[in-house]
């Protein structure tokens, strides 16, 4: 027998990993793991010193990722995720801070933060694995549960309107929106290495499948079916205006990148200000460390 | 004023030296301030600015804040300073956002804290707990307000007194100081900030409506006359360091994001890597040490004063602005030959709980007045365990005592007979 056959290969991933924390809590089909693989990867691409990288998540299933990837990582509190890692990023303008969460974590319990961060265009990279239902909890509605699916809280189909999430970050100030499905590994891949370009607010929308609970819920099959419908449903229209690429429960699903864009960000903004004002008394922030 | 040993911890101005919560440990270097955030001098400030000032003092460059009467003063100054110290400040879209930016600064290797009153405080409870859970160094300051809910809007109390023990879900501890004038505000949120690094615990600094805004004479001394305990950061090399493994003393020591550590925080029950950990040996281990950490240093971290305590009928315990009203009334109890004794409380949590038990064998009884219903007396007559009688001096808050209000109680304490 050949040694080949043997010898380990490493994954290209997993110098990214916290291998010692699998197996992972996901499910068979989640399409989390899938994102996981992708930023991984445009870690890879784009370069990044990982010293200088630090990921924050909130809670539920995506809030778990900061526990498995092997960088400085914070797992906060419930709809958090976003000014904690505002804090990081003002404290230490040097570190590129990238938040990992979901939409029931961003949207609902943390929309304030989520608009408030894009209005003020900090220089956060935000990851939003969508899968349109609250699913550590059980699979209740969630802001962004499209029309008539069925979940936990909603029995008899959801009646209220959802979130389109593009359209609300780029409304409030976002420099880069674009959305993916856990189908388009290699578009998303290359769209978290883009975001890590742009100096400001950048938002990553990854439509990505729950299997026990939306799909099995609303008969959509397993996660293989998820992705035959992410493939055979998704239109690729870079640029779309964002009002046009709400979800529906069975529609097409509008992807590609939607905005990108220009605009100073909070601490260039700040410095240039207290420069103005206050000329030689300002006194740039430096070494925060308080050792 | 006869202090005794407690209270000599106060970082007086100009005398820093004999501080018990370092004087016991070898150290290498003397740790004093930053003199760019210390405004040396002699000044007359409110509570408020003095607090911001205290902050800068003990090098406090991060702060995120949500604007709340009567607190937001602290942190407009700090807004109006700090850019000219080297350091920043974000106004927050609520206090959800800000307890919980201050701790990304400050595990980006900032110290922070943030500021705000009962409405607000309430918002940040679940963010104590996770600084509780997290052992994030970080100081909270409530100014407090008339309560419950929006309540009085702008007028004193003291009714936050056990929510900022008890606030936040689930066991831990917490570690509260209560000012009771301008020049305290100076001193102690120096050392909250000194507290909070030393043991990895968020700090309350119980202030209240009135310490905030009353001006009195506040000396800044120089920096290098200022005690200030660092960063307990980690000498360990990447491959030996355990974020949450303590060497001893029940601290573990700190990393900071960008330092390559690559390192995991999580509110979620952890192990000494950091990873989650449902299992429950690691809860109890957890659990326990939080709680053991502060309570096993009661006696080094509690700070009182106190006056005529020896041979005393009646002790009155009071802190923040309630003691300089009970001053008065102490007085005033003393000239009528009564024998009373003055126990002020610096801090309020942990609670000194033996010193009340010791004390309770030797009085008749204690009087307790505070601006709420009746929160710290609940200690006090848990500590006194029956030995000596307990009488409160509520006050819904919105003013403080009529000195007479106490005068009242004392006297009848001092009738009562002893247990």
């Amino acid at each position: 027998m050949s040694d080949d056959l043997v010898t380990d290969i490493l994954n290209p991933v997993e110098p990214f990993l916290r291998s010692d924390r699998v197996p992972h809590i996901w499910c068979p089909g989640c399409g989390i793991g899938t994102t996981v693989n992708s930023f991984a990867r445009a870690l890879i691409d784009s370069n990044i010193d990982l010293g200088s990288l630090a990921l924050v998540s909130g809670i539920g299933c995506t809030g778990r990722v900061a526990g498995y990837v092997k960088l400085d990582s914070f797992h906060t509190t419930h709809g958090r995720a976003i000014p904690f890692a505002t804090g990081l990023k003002l404290a230490n303008p040097k570190l590129n801070v990238v938040v990992y969460s979901g939409d029931g974590d961003l949207s609902a319990i943390g929309g304030n933060h989520l608009i408030h961060a894009a209005r003020r265009n900090i220089d956060l990279k935000v990851i939003c694995v969508n899968n349109l239902i609250y699913a550590m909890t059980g699979g209740q509605t969630a802001p962004t549960t499209p029309d008539h699916s069925t979940t936990s809280t909603n029995p008899y189909g959801v009646f209220e309107a959802s979130f389109n999430l593009p359209q609300l970050v780029e409304a409030a100030g976002a420099v880069y929106v674009a959305r993916w499905t856990t189908f388009h590994v290699r578009q998303l891949s290359r769209a978290i290495s883009e975001a890590f370009q742009k100096k400001g607010f950048s938002f990553i929308e990854v439509i990505s499948p729950c299997p026990t609970l939306y799909q099995r819920r609303n008969k959509m099959g397993d996660g293989l079916d998820a992705m035959k419908y992410y493939k055979e449903k998704s239109r690729v229209r870079h640029g779309a205006p964002t009002s046009e690429v709400g979800m529906t429960m069975t529609g097409e699903i509008i992807v590609g990148k939607f905005v990108d864009r220009e605009r100073p960000d909070y601490q260039t903004m700040m410095k240039a200000q207290f420069h103005e004002s206050l000329g030689e008394r300002f006194v740039e922030q430096t070494e925060m460390v308080c050792s | 004023m006869k202090t005794d040993s407690e209270a000599a911890v106060l970082p007086k101005a100009g005398h820093h030296s004999a501080d018990p919560h370092t004087a016991d440990r070898p150290i290498a270097v003397r740790h004093t301030a930053d003199p760019r955030g210390v405004l040396t001098g002699i000044h007359f400030m409110d509570g408020d600015h003095a607090c911001c000032e205290g902050a800068l003092a003990a090098g406090c460059r991060c702060a995120a804040g949500y604007p709340i009467t009567p607190s937001t003063e602290v942190v407009e100054r700090f807004a109006s300073r700090v850019p000219m110290v080297g350091g920043t400040f974000i106004q927050m879209e609520d206090e959800l956002a800000a307890s919980i930016t201050l701790q990304g600064m400050v595990w980006a290797g900032a110290k922070a804290f943030t500021v705000t009153s009962g409405p607000g405080f309430s918002l940040m409870m679940e963010h104590i707990g996770y600084a509780a859970m997290t052992e994030t160094p970080c100081v909270f300051v409530d100014v407090q307000r008339g309560g419950p809910s929006t309540g009085l809007p702008t007028l004193p109390a003291q009714a936050d007194m056990m929510q900022a023990r008890w606030g936040s879900h689930g066991d831990y501890e917490v570690i509260a100081l209560c000012p009771n004038s301008p020049q305290e505000c100076f001193d102690l949120t120096i050392k909250a900030f000194n507290l909070a690094e030393e043991y990895r615990v968020p700090v309350m600094f119980m202030m209240d409506e009135v310490v905030g805004h009353m001006s009195e004479k506040v000396v800044i001394p120089p920096a290098d006359q200022i005690e200030v305990v660092p960063r307990k950061h980690t000498h360990k090399s990447v491959e030996d360091y355990l974020p949450y493994a303590t060497n001893g003393d029940q601290v573990p020591e700190m990393a900071h994001a960008g330092e390559g550590y690559n390192f995991h925080v999580t509110g979620l029950t952890h192990d000494e890597r950091g990873y989650p950990n449902m299992t429950l040996a690691v809860q109890d281990k957890l659990v326990r040490r939080l709680q053991s950490k502060i309570l096993n240093a009661v006696d080094r971290i509690t700070m009182t004063e106190e006056e005529q305590i020896e041979g005393a009928d009646v002790v009155v315990v009071s802190y923040g602005i309630t003691s300089r009203v009970a001053q008065r009334a102490i007085e005033a109890a003393r000239e009528r030959g009564l024998h009373v004794g003055k126990l002020r409380l610096i801090t309020a949590w942990p609670f000194p709980e033996k010193k009340f038990r010791d004390l309770a064998a030797k009085v008749k009884a204690f009087v307790v007045p505070e601006l709420n219903l009746g929160q710290m007396v609940r200690e006090v007559e848990r500590a006194a365990g029956g030995q000596a009688k307990t009488f409160a001096v509520s006050h819904a808050g919105g003013g403080v005592h009529n000195p007479e209000e106490i005068l009242k109680v004392i006297v009848e304490a001092s009738r009562c007979q002893t247990i």
